[in-house]
């Protein structure tokens, strides 16, 4: 053991180096599998794992050869892969490095298809919202396609049959194999740099895939999108589908179609012009016998007619006015007269001078009642103050007492009966010429018959 | 009718296509409706005469320098 010499790491690591590469199986590999663990590196190198049920493999493929490819690898694709293997010193591992790969079971150029359209899709290129609309009678037509192909010619006889006015103008591009997507693309830039044109038809006629290839291509995609001018593509036949047909403005199955859709046919526009003539004659002529209906409508209606009748009413109804103002200011007048009259001799019956006259007699009557009444007072009073004088001469007790009356007091009261005096008492005794003071001494009541 | 040889025409065909719906509508007076008529009989032979007029156009080609140069195409080779 002691005189075995060990070997370094790079010694074992450059002799099985040796080993892989000496091997002309190792050197040309035909292999397939699927991808996982897929890293695009931004230089362009693709790094990823190749598998299969039970195993895997490292792998990579260098920008040299990954910028040819027609699809963007992805994990989980199968791929068919050519390419040598060798080992990787720094790591002590074993790669697979890829020449070419290509997807299994379909299509590269299907694959890429599909790719470049969901990726458009996604960003929203083939929205509604972006088309533009075609002008309906455009004036000079952009044409993008190659200067020698029928494409162009399909489109310039159809544009001459249809609608000969328009002004064409081509701008030449390849439409396929290398060098067609940024010659389409400078065209359409071209075109949009140039004054005045109202729409643009990019197409070329039909072939393969790979004949229609730049019409797949992003740029191209992109630069229609971008397009100021309306765009119609116009590419392949029927059944082909691009990616310019998906960003296009209009998609036109041909370019046969797509002239056609970018202008209007004038047999139909002389015809179109026929119809709006019409139009505006039946439409005049419309109006007129409106007018002319309203006119005699008017003319014939019943007041323009009998215009008489129109005032008849009105002379009715004043004469009838007037009848009535009559009668009613008459009735009036006379009421108020019979009125007046009976206030005027209400009031002549009540004029203060007849009450003034009544009042004055009635007070002279009154004077004469007075005077009357008051010589008549005067007469009874003198006559009865005589008679009075008499019988008051008569009755003066003083001339009675002289005839020998007397008048007895007691206790200053007249004596008129024997009830009025008491045995006893003092009695005063007047006569003509003096009292006499006595006492009662009987009192005999008058003896009654 | 000087004017007229200015006006494009798909200019003309828009002014007579909106005489035309002025009129359908009827609601213009009668002195109008005369003036749009007559308008709209002169657009329409106007644009009937370019288009009876028009000739079979050659087609303009763009180099990439922006030179331009006229060929048919069904007769093939660019003629200058």
């Amino acid at each position: 053991m002691s005189n075995q010499t060990f070997l370094t790491v790079q010694a074992l690591t450059t002799y099985v180096k040796r080993k892989f590469d000496a091997d002309p199986h190792l050197r040309n590999v035909y292999v397939k599998g699927e991808l996982s663990n897929v890293k695009l590196h931004p230089t362009g190198h693709i790094y990823f794992t190749l598998k299969d049920d039970k195993t895997r493999i490292q792998a990579a493929m260098f920008r040299g050869r990954s910028s040819s490819l027609q699809f963007k690898p992805e994990n989980g694709m199968n791929v068919l892969i050519t390419g040598d293997v060798t080992v990787y010193e720094a790591a002590g591992s074993y790669q697979l490095y890829v020449q070419t790969m290509e997807p299994d079971g379909i299509g590269a150029l299907y694959l890429a298809f599909e790719q470049l359209k969901k990726k458009l899709q996604q960003e929203g290129l083939f929205e509604a919202r972006f088309k533009q609309p075609i002008p309906q009678i455009p004036q000079r037509i952009g044409i993008i396609t190659a200067e020698s192909g029928a494409a162009l010619r399909d489109m310039y006889s159809t544009i001459n049959r249809r609608f000969p006015m328009a002004e064409m103008l081509l701008f030449p591009a390849l439409v396929q194999g290398r060098g067609a997507a940024p010659s389409i693309v400078k065209a359409i830039e071209q075109a949009n740099r140039t004054e005045g044109i109202d729409v643009l038809l990019v197409g070329r006629g039909g072939g393969s895939i790979e004949d229609l290839w730049a019409f797949n291509e992003e740029d191209v995609a992109r630069a229609i999108f971008s397009s100021r001018i309306p765009i119609i593509s116009a590419v392949g036949h029927e059944t082909d589908t691009t990616i310019a047909d998906y960003v296009a403005d209009l998609r036109a199955p041909t370019p046969t179609a797509a002239a056609e859709m970018a202008v209007p046919d004038h047999v139909q526009l002389v015809q179109h012009l026929n119809n709006q003539q019409r139009s505006m004659f039946l439409a005049v002529q419309t109006l007129l016998k409106q007018l002319n209906k309203r006119l005699e409508t008017a003319r014939s209606a019943y007041p323009l007619q009998y215009p008489d009748r129109l005032y008849r009413p009105f002379i009715e109804k004043l004469d009838h006015l007037e009848e009535r103002l009559r009668r009613s200011s008459t009735g009036l007048i006379q009421e108020k007269r019979l009125n007046f009259d009976r206030l005027y001799a209400g009031f002549q019956y009540y004029t203060p001078i007849h009450r003034i006259q009544q009042e004055t007699q009635q007070m002279k009557q009154l004077e004469t009642r007075l005077h009357r009444a008051t010589e008549q007072a005067i007469t009874s009073q003198q006559q009865r103050f005589v008679a009075l004088m008499r019988m008051m001469q008569a009755l003066n007790p003083l001339q009675v007492m002289e005839r020998g009356f007397s008048i007895s007091y007691q206790e200053g009261e007249v004596v008129k009966s024997i009830e009025d005096v008491a045995v006893g008492k003092q009695l005063t005794i007047q006569v003509s010429d003096g009292t006499i003071e006595t006492v009662v001494e009987t009192i005999i009541p008058k003896e009654v018959k | 009718m000087a004017e007229e040889k200015e006006l494009q025409f798909e200019q003309a065909m828009h002014q007579l296509e909106e005489i035309v719906q002025k009129l359908e509508a009827g609601e213009a007076p009668l002195d109008d409706t005369i003036t749009l008529y007559k308008r709209g009989m002169e657009l329409s032979a106007h644009c009937q005469k370019k288009l009876q007029n028009a000739e079979k156009q050659l087609i303009r080609m763009m180099d990439q320098e922006g030179n331009e140069s006229s060929f048919d195409p069904t007769v093939g080779e660019p003629n200058e």
